[in-house]
């Protein structure tokens, strides 16, 4: 079926399979594979992109229900080659480790800071349940983002 | 959380020297592209042609394969090929230490394990390939499994022929029967520790093509590139100059890509080599779970002699480790069990038996820590149990027995001078504030009833790299060039994998040529241009590469000074290199225009290092002697909460201090202690492994098994000790396993604290923690 969309900006009209995910059409269709696939069921959230300012999981999410949505993937965070201030924090606190998970965290915390600009940690907590990690612990991960607020404020 | 300010250091020499990038916090070289999504992992890769391929796997945990029917499945559109054992030009024989490994289980042969494969199918999509596997149809007769060590114990049916039960390895040292004898108490107890899924990010998987040199070129997620190029050169029957390998972005490790992607690369290479095509065969999440291998569950039996006074006279150990349906790396694990069982202290009388089990569950192998957090558990488990029989601070007992230089291991091996065992337990007591932390969970425990905390302390020792077993592995490559615009291209044999590999090999670079760090370019490993450098394991990588690294960065370095030297006509030893800078009393020029001063006049701007492990004189008939090259230490403590009406338990506080030899990234080495610590709280705590009575796991994705997340993290305070060693790159050991080692020990002696009752198995589920409170162990599963 044909579906119209916004990417990363740029509008899109698409014909898409019915039982294609979203993830698929991101990876295989439009090259874009910085969104990862990491347990292909909503569990660890490598897959995360940002859809009408929501995050969400594109294994879980099929191709035709973006139609008129507006999308914002991992590739989407940086103009020309200019990283997004959430990369940056990423990896000036030591938060990217084997890197599978970070733009699936990068896109979590961009998606709180989006509605959210100065969130408490227990609102990071909530925000970033979804994401596993299994390098870092976690605790350089929370130091981005928290270093990140405070910059800004 | 705020760890990063609360890092304190113990550095035993003075700095001899400044420097601009080893022991500073670096930011990660390749981090960036990671962050940005522009890091190219295996699943990334797509070329022209690619077809996709997925394995049939058994049905059953143990059978016999009658026929295999692929006529439904060949007929399936978009199917190009289905490959069976007949269509192996080489060995069908995988398994890295032990052979017994089939890749692909050919009729009249038995299936061991439900991840054993029976065919491969190839095909146009992805979609068509899992199709296909699901219509090759397999007949089988079914045999009885063989599903835990006690019945892999009783040998009435076997797994491998002839026997179940293997008798791998001994210490010995002293006389065990004198120690007991002067011993004024002896404590015994046996522990059971279960499985523990590695749960890296990024699933298994290998894309291999045919190549411009006749050759098959493998690309893939791993942590050793030598043992792909050896496995899948026997498969295909081809030289190893036909093999190429190369790593790609590599989304985690932990032990789980050291053997097994040898087990993925070589089917994957297979499609190629028949069909001619680029084929990429990635694993799903269950898949990888159900197939690949995981921590050995180990039982260990102990009995531990000690005098009134706290003095350890006599350890012996018996240790029993499930290696599942392969035995793979089974036999090099279990060695470390060995070396480790007796614990970290000074005892003259030792006795160890390790033995390894076939069952038919998935093979078990390498994960962080190499079959020593499992005997840890079990060893600091008995030296909280004596310390508190006897009535001393658990800390203060340890201390008596801990080992200095000079001392000799619980195998005969005399330590060397970077022995920092004692102060990481002076360290964890001042950075937990012991005596006052005691007292605060103990004033907690009496104003509450039903929520209970408790203190847990482990110690550990930790043989860095390879050790005895591993000697003719111990030796690692680099390829260093220096470009005419003075840009550096590193090529070692060691893998990134997370840990930072890239970032030391250029801080090492950076900082032995005296360039900048932003100018060194560590590629992906390739086999072709660096000779076997072993594998990426064994915390090895920062103490082996970084030496050949340094190694190959010396000569270049002085070539240069000379060059510039002879242009500037001083003496060479006139010249200061540094951050990018050749200088001399008369002047100076950019490390770029040296490097081209050298091309014009034909300099050779291209240099290899090569490091070598020392042979170590262990004796493995008579179970004594130097086992590793040296030892990394450490202290960790733990408070726990727990919850006596649901069992739930929470690490709260964590206070641990690290013997590293020297901190090449400090950022670095606190990121993989955190790291490290989580992975051991979830092996702990929570991550279990289930398999029901056919011997298929019920748990095998991230919704039934579960790891930590955000949550769970616990406030940390980290402390290093930098006791040089003497052969490490600028002193450096290994932190990579050190990291996770104490921890199931320190968490599991929190627990017990806080509920007054032994924990004698993990993981502590809240079903067992509940069984132990109210007395009922018979009743635990």
């Amino acid at each position: 079926m044909k579906i119209r969309f916004t990417l990363n900006g740029e509008r899109l009209e698409m014909d898409v399979r019915e039982d294609q995910r979203v993830l698929d059409l991101l990876r295989e269709e439009l090259g874009l594979t910085g969104t990862k696939e990491g347990c292909g069921e909503g569990e660890c959230g490598a897959c995360t992109i940002i859809v009408d300012g929501r995050a969400v999981n594109s294994c879980l999410m099929l191709a035709p229900e973006l139609d008129g949505r507006d999308v914002i993937t991992i590739e989407g965070l940086s103009k020309d080659d200019e990283p997004d201030p959430i990369q940056k924090a990423f990896v000036d606190a030591g938060a990217v480790q084997c890197g599978f998970c970070t733009p699936g965290f990068v896109m979590s915390t961009k998606a709180l800071l989006m509605k959210n600009p100065r969130p408490s940690r227990e609102e990071i907590y909530k925000a970033l349940e979804g994401n596993l990690c299994r390098c870092t612990g976690y605790v350089k991960i929370l130091e981005a983002v928290e270093n990140l607020i405070t910059k800004e404020g | 959380m705020d760890a990063e300010k609360e890092v304190k250091t113990i550095t035993r020499e003075p700095e001899t020297f400044q420097m601009n990038y080893i022991g500073k916090p670096l930011r990660r070289v390749e981090g960036l592209e990671k962050a940005m999504g522009k890091a190219k992992y295996v699943d990334d890769l797509k070329m022209e042609g690619m077809l996709y391929a997925k394995p049939v796997f058994s049905r059953h945990a143990h059978a016999i394969v009658k026929s295999i029917d692929t006529s439904e499945a060949e007929n399936y559109p978009g199917i190009v090929c289905i490959v069976t054992s007949k269509d192996i030009p080489g060995e069908n024989e995988l398994g890295e230490v032990v052979h017994d490994y089939p890749m692909l289980v050919a009729p009249g042969d038995k299936t061991r394990f439900e991840g054993d494969m029976v065919a491969i199918v190839v095909a146009r999509t992805l979609e068509a390939a899992k199709k296909g596997a699901e219509l090759v149809r397999v007949d089988y007769e079914v045999l009885k499994p063989v599903l835990s060590i006690d019945e892999a114990l009783k040998d009435d049916v076997h797994v491998h022929e002839p026997s179940n039960v293997k008798h791998f390895h001994r210490v010995r040292k002293g006389d065990i029967a004198a120690g007991f004898a002067q011993s004024d108490y002896i404590f015994e107890n046996t522990f059971e520790v279960g499985y523990q899924e590695h749960a890296y990010l990024e699933p298994q998987g290998m894309v291999a093509v045919p190549d411009i040199d006749g050759g098959i070129t493998v690309y893939g997620s791993m942590q050793c590139p030598y043992y792909v190029q050896s496995a899948v050169a026997r498969v295909l029957g081809f030289e190893l100059s036909r093999v190429r390998i190369i790593q790609t972005e590599t989304g985690g490790g932990f032990g789980g890509k050291e053997d097994v992607p040898s087990y993925i690369a070589a089917p994957a290479a297979l499609c190629a080599y028949l069909t001619g095509k680029p084929v990429k065969l990635v694993l799903s999440r269950e898949e990888d779970l159900r197939m690949t291998s995981k921590r050995h569950p180990i039982r260990v039996w102990l009995k531990v002699g000690v005098k009134k006074d706290g003095t350890l006279m006599a350890v012996e150990a018996k240790v029993w480790g499930d290696m599942g349906a392969h035995g793979t790396l089974s036999p090099i694990v279990l060695w470390r069990s060995n070396i480790h069982a007796a614990g970290s202290y000074r005892v003259d009388n030792v006795k160890v038996d390790v033995w390894g089990v076939y069952t038919n569950k998935v093979p078990t192998g390498a994960f962080r820590g190499f079959g020593s957090p499992q005997v840890f558990f079990a060893f600091e488990s008995m030296m909280d149990e004596i310390a508190s029989k006897l009535g001393v601070d658990r800390l203060e007992f340890r201390r008596k027995n801990a080992l200095s230089p000079g001392d000799a291991t619980v195998t005969g091996q005399i330590l060397d001078e970077s022995t920092g065992a004692i102060e990481t337990l002076e360290q964890a007591e001042k950075l937990s504030d012991w005596s006052n932390l005691l007292k605060r969970v103990e004033d907690f425990n009496q104003k509450n009833r039903l929520r209970k905390k408790g203190v847990g302390i482990a110690h550990i020792h930790y043989g860095v790299s390879l050790g005895a077993m591993g000697n003719p592995l111990d030796a690692s490559g680099a390829f260093v060039q220096i470009h005419k615009d003075g840009r550096v291209g590193v090529h070692i044999g060691g893998t990134e994998i997370g840990q930072g590999m890239k970032t030391a090999m250029a801080a090492i670079a950076a900082e032995t040529l005296g360039q900048k760090i932003e100018m060194i370019k560590v590629y992906q490993p390739d086999t072709s241009y660096v000779p076997d450098s072993g594998p990426t394991v064994a915390s090895r990588t920062t103490l082996f590469s970084g030496n050949a690294v340094r190694k190959a960065c010396e000569v270049l370095r002085k070539r240069m000074v000379e060059t510039f030297a002879d242009f500037m006509k001083v003496e060479p030893s006139k010249v200061k290199v540094t951050n990018g800078k050749f200088s001399c009393p008369v002047g100076e020029m950019t490390f770029g225009e040296v490097a081209a001063m050298c091309d014009r006049n034909n300099v050779p701007l291209s240099e290899t290092g090569w490091f070598a492990s020392p042979r170590l004189s262990w004796d493995p008939g008579k179970g004594y002697g130097d086992a590793y090259l040296t030892y990394a230490f450490a202290t960790q403590i733990v408070v726990v909460e727990v919850d006596l009406i649901t069992g739930a338990v929470k690490v709260e506080e964590v206070y641990t201090s690290h013997d590293v030899g020297r901190a090449i990234n400090r950022d670095a080495v606190i990121g993989q202690i955190q790291g490290g610590f989580v992975q051991g709280m979830g092996y702990a705590l929570m991550e279990f492994i289930k398999y029901d009575e056919h011997g298929r796991m019920m748990t095998e994705n991230f919704n039934t098994y579960i790891i930590p997340t955000i949550h769970e993290t616990p406030r940390f305070r980290i402390g290093l000790v930098e006791k040089p060693f003497e052969l490490g790159p600028y002193g450096a050991k290994g932190i990579g396993e050190p990291s996770l080692i104490p921890t199931p020990a320190a968490v599991a002696n929190a627990v017990s604290h806080a509920i007054g009752k032994r924990v004698k198995r993990l993981p502590i589920i809240p079903e067992y923690l509940l069984s132990l409170i109210t007395q009922r162990e018979a009743e635990v599963v």
